[in-house]
């Protein structure tokens, strides 16, 4: 064992599972380290889902182990959250629900997550937009160590998304968290990502995001869905709107094709 | 006034006090049918209870936990939808029910069947009465206890599991709790009727609440008001008790939504 295992919020090795005979995830091994943003990215049907529930322990194991730190605080934004029009909630309730915090902090979590406005609001009547924010917030306020993120920009706009992937990249920082997130697409996340694995039932490939989108595994899987589409990367700057940044180096050459960039 | 219109009063009550959280719950948790299978299978129970000479109120208490343990399990097991595994049990036990309950009629002939499926809160005694109020306390107790819990599981059963709650134990806690229920009430509306005011009234709550909390006391407002209307208007009328109670439970819901949709209203 090396010092990053020993020090790793949430690892798994050899996990296999399978649904109805269908092999849905073959012998995955990864580890989250402290402090770093790790992105899931797969097609559909890939086991993204089924990894993160495994990881997080809602779904049984069929083999392979997880290990996560004794006590470690974990903040989940699932994938989907539809609460039944039959409750009457408000988004304070439901924030309140993890614990028990105070008006002031959770009106806090909210100005963090830039949804200041729903406090009071029924949680059915907020976008999909503010949603995905209320339940960041939600798992902020747990004061995580690690935050699970399935799929967060799911039902959101391009611009929103773009948004979104950046305030979890500023959360990090402020909180010195460590994230896992799933997203089936990389480009979307590069600049929030510092680690990636690209799954496709096995592990294709891992690494820092530049060079997997160079892999070639990861083109094999990836490559033809990505002609036509927009792609650009940004290294980490914040600018996140300005649409005619310069790209350069590495991540130059995952975007060679048409792409409709300004410059 | 006679005594037994005052105990049907407070064994009206009573319904009420219980049926509003719970019923809320059953709403939420889209549980109407499971409420009707425990129902139908507290058929069951009685009949089991006097055959064999033991309190129906244990029987019925019983037969609701062994149900809630099987469709517990089946949950689990079956690759069966568990709206068609209700369908499957609730009219097995209650076809079972009547069979057992005529074959008791035939040694015991005083044993009135209707009572049981539609109730007869006007024949409510006083040691009733007192089990049905040891009913509604031990309810309220564990009702408030697991509360937090249930919400949360009501909610997101995921989001509250990645909290470190424990989902199945929570949700087998209010099954027992509602079997609880049905077995202590049984007389006020009966088994083919108990069902309804545990959702009517929560139904009408949910347009006037904007909390959780808030649409609990309304729906126990709701059903209070249903006992008394339906109450009054079956001495008034002489109809029969326990239909009345969920005519006038259906009425208030029906009143509140045409209000509600009327124009000038929000």
């Amino acid at each position: 064992m090396n010092n990053a295992a020993a020090m790793a919020l949430l690892s798994g090795s050899g996990i296999s599972y399978q649904i109805g005979g269908r092999q849905i995830l073959s012998e995955i091994a990864l580890e989250v380290l402290p402090n770093k943003i790790m992105t899931l990215i797969g097609p559909n049907g890939a086991g993204k889902t089924t990894l993160i529930r495994l990881l997080l322990g809602l779904s049984p194991l069929q083999s392979g182990k997880v290990r996560r730190k004794p006590g470690l605080r974990l903040g989940y934004v699932p994938q989907r959250v539809m609460v039944a029009d039959t409750l009457p909630l408000r988004v304070r309730d439901f924030l309140g629900l993890g614990g028990h915090y105070s008006v002031t902090e959770m009106q806090q979590v909210l100005d963090e997550v830039e949804a200041p406005a729903v406090f009071e609001a029924p949680i059915q009547s907020i976008s999909g937009g503010e949603l995905q924010r209320v339940l960041l917030a939600r798992a902020l306020l747990k004061k995580p160590e690690l935050l699970v993120l399935d799929e967060p920009a799911q039902g959101v706009d391009a611009i929103g998304q773009q948004a979104l992937y950046h305030l979890i990249r500023t959360l990090r920082e402020k909180h010195a968290c460590s994230v896992l997130m799933v997203s089936h697409d990389l480009h979307l996340v590069m600049a929030a990502t510092d680690t990636v694995v690209c799954l496709n039932t096995h592990v294709c490939c891992t690494g820092h995001p530049e060079d997997v989108s160079e892999h070639p595994e990861y083109l094999r899987i990836f490559g033809s869905a990505l002609d036509g589409l927009a792609v650009y990367s940004h290294r980490h700057d914040h600018a996140h709107d300005i649409r005619g940044d310069v790209v350069e180096g590495a991540a130059a050459d995952c975007c060679h094709h048409e792409h409709p960039h300004p410059q | 006034m006679d005594e037994f219109i005052i105990n049907a009063l407070f064994g009206g009550i009573a319904l009420a006090l219980v049926a509003g959280p719970l019923g809320c719950v059953v709403v939420w948790r889209r549980m109407a049918y499971f409420g009707d299978t425990l129902a139908h299978a507290a058929l069951l129970g009685v009949a089991l209870a006097l055959s064999a000479n033991f309190l129906p109120l244990i029987g019925v208490a019983l037969i609701g936990a062994v149900l809630a343990v099987i469709l517990f399990w089946l949950e689990k097991q079956s690759e069966l939808s568990s709206d068609a595994l209700l369908g499957i049990l609730s009219h097995t036990a209650l076809a079972a029910g009547l069979i057992v309950l005529s074959l008791v009629q035939r040694q015991t002939p005083g044993i009135d069947m209707m009572m049981y499926l539609f109730g007869d809160i006007l024949a409510i005694s006083r040691s009733q009465l007192y089990w049905m109020y040891a009913g509604v306390i031990l309810i309220s107790i564990a009702m408030w206890r697991i509360w937090p819990g249930l919400l949360s599981i009501s909610v997101h059963e995921e989001l509250a599991r990645t909290d470190g709650i424990s989902v199945s134990g929570l949700r087998f806690a209010f099954m027992l709790l509602l079997a609880l229920m049905i077995a202590v009430m049984i007389n006020v509306v009966g088994i083919l009727l108990i069902t309804a005011l545990l959702i009517i009234p929560a139904a009408s709550a949910r347009l006037f609440s904007r909390t959780p909390v808030q649409m609990i006391l309304l729906a126990v407002v709701f059903a209070l008001l249903s006992v008394v209307t339906g109450l009054g208007s079956s001495m008034r009328w002489d109809t029969p008790t326990g239909p009345s109670i969920v005519v006038a439970a259906a009425l208030l819901f029906f009143m509140v939504h045409v209000l509600r949709g009327l124009p000038g209203r929000e």
